[in-house]
């Protein structure tokens, strides 16, 4: 199907202040990135590799991370990976992606094997219980923060609401499984877009 | 604590089955892992009994409290289930498959991202990744869901992360004390 698009090439890449010397510095700056993420990584990404590294321009980092969301999976561990791949090739991204997660999965096995020691003791059930309940609470906050990207969608806040609304229902409620929910009704939602968006932009 | 590492009693067949639905997962976590988190606990928590509620809420919250990628509660959820070869499997079924294909996306150069094709792939998954991740958030309130307390510390949750520059460690650190004091359960 032949896109009828005249829009312009895009401009060429600004050229970024400084490159990453080799994989290992890729996985030191990655490694500290991950150590101040508490919560979530992507905004000291930005920090760290935008302002302080200088290797990534505003508009590129925005670049990629839109690259990174668009593709199944973890953001951050995408982003990483390309970025990675793009100065040192399988070596960099795995050197990222490495700096990305290795230190903070030992963290991560050493906390929850000490909590294993406590686990019976009420104190602590009670603790991470409330730090469940917090938890549940910055999922849903991403989620109300994410209504904002709604004003713009093709398919309209009604139709948007109500897509949200359903997935809550099969996927929360009804407990479908996802591969049914991301395929179907995902598959539904990516179609009347399309149609939606072919309708306002006839193609000349 | 080796209790912790070993295989909690399940088989070969088991742990392929862990790795293939991760990998499955891997490729349908659109918006990233924690999107995967409703149907993890449906399969893991429900259909085969591997876990608790109150561990893979707890394998979500220590992820989350501890600094590096959120999805490292897949670790977790991997340990719980079958100690060390439990988390190689999550782990490496959660990340390869979409490693694999950003690694190639990414090689395939720069794209147009103004085409229909990826607009409508955008528009469509935007709602859909919003539901999901409510969803995420009332999978996680299972083991707290019958007490007041915990509506009101998710309450205050939202409203300290849509209103405020409050760093989460601040709202997990509440959490834990709420939890500690007795108001979620």
């Amino acid at each position: 199907m032949a896109e009828a698009d005249p829009a312009p090439d895009p401009a060429p890449d600004p050229v970024p202040a400084r490159q990453p010397r080799s994989a290992s510095e890729l996985f030191r700056v990655f490694n500290r990135l991950a150590l101040q993420g508490f919560g979530g990584v992507l905004p000291i990404a930005h920090r760290e590799l935008v302002e302080r590294e200088r290797w990534l321009a505003p508009q590129q980092f925005v670049e990629l991370l839109a690259l990174g969301q668009v593709l199944p999976g973890p953001n951050i561990i995408n982003m990483a990976i390309i970025f990675g791949d793009r100065h040192f090739g399988w070596r960099g991204a795995l050197a990222a992606a490495g700096g990305l997660l290795v230190v903070p999965m030992l963290i991560v096995l050493v906390l929850a094997t000490l909590y294993q020691r406590v686990a019976s003791h009420p104190l602590a059930a009670g603790a991470l219980r409330g730090m469940g309940v917090v938890a549940a609470g910055l999922v849903i906050a991403t989620a109300l923060k994410l209504r904002h990207t709604l004003a713009a969608n093709p398919l309209g806040r009604p139709a948007c609401y109500a897509i949200g609304a359903a997935t809550l229902a099969l996927v929360g409620g009804l407990r479908w499984p996802l591969a049914w929910v991301v395929l179907g009704l995902g598959s539904v939602a990516m179609a009347a877009a399309w149609w939606r968006i072919r309708r306002a932009e006839p193609p000349k | 604590m080796t209790a912790l590492w070993g295989l909690h009693g399940l088989g070969w067949t088991d742990l392929l089955n862990l790795l293939l639905h991760f990998m499955l997962l891997s490729m349908l976590a659109v918006g990233g892992a924690i999107t995967a988190a409703p149907d993890m606990q449906r399969w893991l928590v429900r259909e085969q009994g591997w876990l608790s509620d109150e561990q893979f809420t707890a394998s979500i919250a220590i992820a989350q409290a501890a600094p590096g990628p959120n999805i490292l509660f897949v670790a977790l959820l991997g340990l719980h289930v079958a100690g060390a070869a439990g988390l190689v499997a999550t782990m490496v079924g959660i990340m390869l498959p979409s490693s694999l294909v950003a690694w190639s996306v990414g090689r395939l150069g720069r794209r147009r991202s103004d085409t229909v094709a990826m607009r409508a792939f955008t528009a469509g998954l935007t709602p859909l990744t919003l539901g999901l991740l409510l969803s995420t958030g009332w999978v996680l309130t299972a083991p707290t869901r019958a007490h007041a307390g915990t509506w009101l510390l998710i309450g205050l949750t939202v409203l300290a992360m849509l209103k405020t520059r409050l760093s989460p460690l601040w709202l997990i650190a509440a959490g834990a004390v709420a939890g500690m004091l007795g108001l979620v359960g």
